[in-house]
């Protein structure tokens, strides 16, 4: 027979006795709840409100908030619920066919093929760092197969989840064996970028990027702020195609934000997602990236396959750190995996496989580049007829940026009423930002698009 | 000794010599991470590194908890075989929510929780896809810091080694509570009541839902309703860690019991499953997080947060994985074939566990070796110190966890002698 407490207890209601003693956890008052939700983004909902709390309290969680959508992925949520037939989605950065269906490209089927019917071939755990053969690829990719730096052994590669992986994986080591830690990011930049480089531990910091103005490049800001930027800050660089504005520095920019940088021993972070996809030339993608590495100093790299080998949800990416000597390269990769260990073991092997199979086969690197550099060539044809689609409409206004911007998306300068007006009436969804994935444009669709934003200017100022 | 030299050494790259030019721009220049230490290896995954290194023709790798066939090699499921077969060429790779799939979501309840759990019916569960048991694991660990600060959580000892990394990097403060009992190598029952009765109300614990790691020591059926009634009684909140199931008897519905046990008994818990053993899918990163919630509501409430965490940590989870998982159990062929090929893994390795044991005995071993088949899943504790594990590889080329931890998966009627003979050389009394 239970003790006289025990038996009293459990006399009471389980829900009573649980929220009796589980309350003090969730007073609102309690400032890193605040700040819980805060990072959550609620604009909506707070603790306080939560409907439930009052009633039922028998959960550890009963006071947690609903989070809001993600402003990207939602997008996608809104549209694939609008029953429109008119509907058109650009929003997340996936490429599209000019039949608007996604595409798998014929290497990576080929390479698939392939796995599949090896029998031999087994799904063992990956070590910690990955597929060491695609490692090397990707490092190979991005710096050039004769950069001095994997010559010297001084790159330490490590398979991580795509790019935000990388960058995930990258921030946490900075936060943990750098000695600054403040990372400095371009506005504005993709949506995710804050969110991930503050819960690695570092604190977020802008500087100039965009001038809405010229909807080009505010390079006076850019030099401005990077150079009161404190000694040894982390810089995070779009290596090309910049997301969300599409306005990529030139060579003699670049030059010159290079020397900067380097002057104020600023670590360069670079987040590479388009290789090959802004120009359709994969080592003119990578100039700004071969510049810094060919000065001999430090850099962190996080690439992704996602859009440039169509392998979004596969995960598939590298977070590279170039480092001054093959020792510290060395001791670096070991403290890179003390950061994965404890995330997720190892990594996923379907899609660096595939990867790897495509990189070392050079036919099939060839077939690569050649689907790569089509699929480029649509969306710079897309930029063009949505331009000449403005024009022939009289929409008011310069509409030059479209073609001047590169990589998947523009940045068209509508602002979030405008926006919110084309997704009522013309079920176009894009971020609330403007930004418009090229990649999801058709010839079929660019006329609707232009009547809309035609529409929204001329109506919504 | 030779052996681990080898393999130590080979672990350890001399650096290049850097051209005279680019030689003198590097002494100019130091590193920014040129206080960066190396880092220690993995003690689980560090033991594979030193085995793959190792030429010795006679090695044997029972280290890390992945299973073998009697021909000591790795083993792709038909299921999983089939599965791929039907992938390949004909999906497309968008994409998945950040929550992940949601035919594997849904298929996941259905095997932890049960066909027709109510709790299933009811929307009540808040789940997402993760990276295999690690990631589910972190996901939750990320999730307590966020909204329970001031919770820890009572890990047993020992755990998987990974556990309290996981827990670490999440900055939530952990606590240990009594678990092995070395003398009986069994479960210290009476230590491990203790520490639930003396923990804080409302404490967090991380519990293994069957075959336990490292151990293979798992609570009876009414041992596991008694720590469920204890944690009643403290409203403990259970988190269980299941990443053996239909591994550790053969029979799925059976590994879930303590799990059944505990929502029969009104728990509302938090459930890791993990699909690299029990499907083979190792470097797939398949797998499942859930916590039951009070109704629907707060269940759509708390999985978003839980894509809230995993957006800034890898978007969203990988698709390959996911879509056998979700083939093969929403196909009743496949899914049959599937526990089929489970129960085969987990007889093989009673197999084994058997063989041992009577080689141990044939040998003339003094010392007990009844653990080996109290013990379940797919390691044995074997109770050796450090150092009798250090002769074995040194003497014997044999690899496991220092912890005396034998991975019964990588035993096969070719080296089980092998092995029992080294064992019983490391152990004899002098």
């Amino acid at each position: 027979m239970a003790p006289a407490s025990v038996r009293a207890a459990q006399a009471q209601p389980s829900a009573d006795r649980r929220l009796s003693t589980l309350v003090r956890h969730l007073l609102p008052s309690s400032p890193r709840r605040t700040a819980a939700a805060a990072s959550a983004d609620t604009s909506s909902a707070t603790l306080e409100s939560f409907p439930t709390m009052a009633s039922q309290g028998s959960s550890a969680f009963a006071a947690l908030a609903q989070a809001p959508e993600d402003p990207i992925l939602g997008v996608t949520v809104a549209y694939n619920k609008d029953p429109s037939p008119a509907k058109v989605n650009l929003g997340v950065g996936a490429y599209r066919t000019e039949e608007g269906k996604p595409l798998v490209l014929n290497v990576v089927r080929r390479a698939e093929q392939m796995l599949i019917n090896n029998p031999s071939r087994v799904k063992e755990y990956l070590p910690i760092t990955g597929l060491a053969e695609f490692n090397k690829l990707s490092a190979k990719l991005i710096f050039g197969s004769s950069s001095p730096a994997i010559q010297e052994n001084r790159v330490a590669t490590v398979q991580c989840l795509s790019g935000t992986g990388s960058l995930r994986v990258g921030g946490e080591f900075l936060a943990r064996h750098y000695h600054e830690h403040t990372i400095y990011i371009p506005q504005p930049t993709w949506g995710n970028h804050p969110k991930v480089f503050t819960l690695s531990g570092l604190t977020v910091r802008s500087y100039r990027y965009y001038d809405p103005a010229t909807r080009g490049l505010d390079f006076k800001g850019l030099l401005e702020d990077l150079s009161s930027a404190p000694l040894g800050s982390i810089v995070l660089l779009h290596a090309c195609a910049h997301n969300p504005t599409g306005v990529d520095p030139t060579i003699d920019q670049w030059e010159q934000i290079r020397q900067l940088m380097r002057s104020k021993s600023l670590l360069p972070f670079f987040d590479s997602a388009y290789q090959g996809f802004a120009s359709g030339n994969l080592d003119k993608d990578a100039q700004s990236v071969r510049m810094f590495v060919a000065d001999g100093g430090e850099l962190l790299m996080a690439q992704s396959y996602a859009k440039n080998m169509g392998l979004y949800g596969e995960r598939v990416g590298a977070l590279s750190i170039v480092c001054g000597s093959a020792d510290v390269a060395v001791r670096v990769e070991s403290q890179l995996k003390l950061v994965i260990r404890p995330m997720y073991s190892n990594p996923p092997l379907h899609g660096a496989s595939i990867v790897a199979t495509i990189l070392k086969d050079s036919d099939m690197f060839n077939e690569w580049t050649v689907e790569l550099k089509a699929m480029a060539d649509r969306i710079i044809s897309m930029r063009q007829q949505l331009f000449d689609a403005l024009k022939s409409r009289g929409t008011p206004g310069d509409w030059s940026h479209i073609i001047k911007q590169i990589g998947m998306f523009t940045f068209t300068g509508l602002n979030s009423e405008q926006v919110a007006f084309m997704r009522q009436e013309y079920h176009i969804y894009m971020t609330s930002d403007g930004r418009i994935s090229m990649a999801g444009l058709s010839m079929r669709t660019v006329p609707h698009l232009a009547d809309a934003i035609h529409t929204a200017v001329t109506q919504l100022k | 000794m030779a052996a681990l030299s080898r393999a130590a050494s080979s672990a350890i790259r001399r650096p290049l010599l850097a051209p005279p030019r680019l030689q003198a721009a590097r002494a100019m220049a130091s590193s920014l991470f040129g206080h960066v230490e190396p880092a220690p290896k993995d003690p689980i995954l560090g033991v594979t590194e030193a085995f793959l290194a190792d030429p010795s023709p006679n090695k044997v790798n029972v280290g890390v908890g992945a299973y073998r066939d009697d021909n000591g090699q790795p083993v792709v499921l038909d299921c999983v075989r089939e599965a791929e077969r039907r992938i390949a060429g004909n999906l497309n790779m968008e994409y998945l929510p950040m929550g992940g799939s949601i035919k594997m979501i849904e298929e996941s309840l259905k095997l932890a929780y049960g066909e027709d759990s109510e709790f299933i019916k009811d929307k009540r569960i808040a789940a997402v896809q993760a990276l295999s048991g690690t990631g589910a694991c972190r996901l939750f660990a990320d999730f307590q810091k966020r909204f329970l600060p001031d919770s820890q959580i009572y890990i047993p000892t020992p755990t998987w080694s990974n556990h309290h990394n996981i827990w670490r990097d999440a900055q939530v403060p952990q606590k240990t509570f009594t678990y092995y009992h070395p003398e009986s190598r069994g479960l210290d029952f009476a230590g491990l009541m203790n520490d639930i009765k003396n923990a804080p109300d409302g404490s967090f614990f991380l519990l293994h839902a069957c075959a336990h790691n490292p151990t293979g020591v798992d609570p009876t059926e009414e041992q596991w309703r008694e720590i469920s009634h204890q944690f009643k009684v403290k409203k403990h909140f259970p988190f269980f860690d299941m990443a053996y199931q239909g591994f550790a008897s053969g029979d799925p519905e059976r590994d879930a019991k303590a799990i059944r046990i505990f929502l029969e008994d009104g728990h509302q818990i938090g459930c890791a499953q993990s699909y690299a053993k029990n499907m083979g899918l190792y470097g797939q990163r398949a797998g499942c997080l859930s916590i039951l919630c009070e109704d629907e509501m707060q269940a759509v409430a708390v999985k978003s947060q839980l894509q809230q965490i995993a957006r800034p940590m890898y978007s969203n989870p990988p698709v390959h994985g996911a879509l056998v998982v979700s083939i093969i159990l929403n196909d009743p062929e496949l899914k049959s074939l599937w526990l089929k090929e489970v129960k085969g893994m987990a007889d093989r390795i009673i197999g084994m566990r058997k063989a041992l044991k009577e080689n141990l005995e044939k040998l003339g071993s003094p010392l007990s070796w009844e653990h080996i088949t109290n013990q379940i899943g797919m390691f044995c504790y074997s109770g050796m110190t450090p150092e009798q594990v250090d002769r074995l590889t040194n003497e014997y080329h044999i690899y496991m966890t220092r912890n005396g931890r034998i991975s019964m998966a990588g035993v096969t009627t070719g080296n089980v002698a092998y092995l029992a003979n080294a064992i019983h050389d490391a152990t004899k009394p002098n």
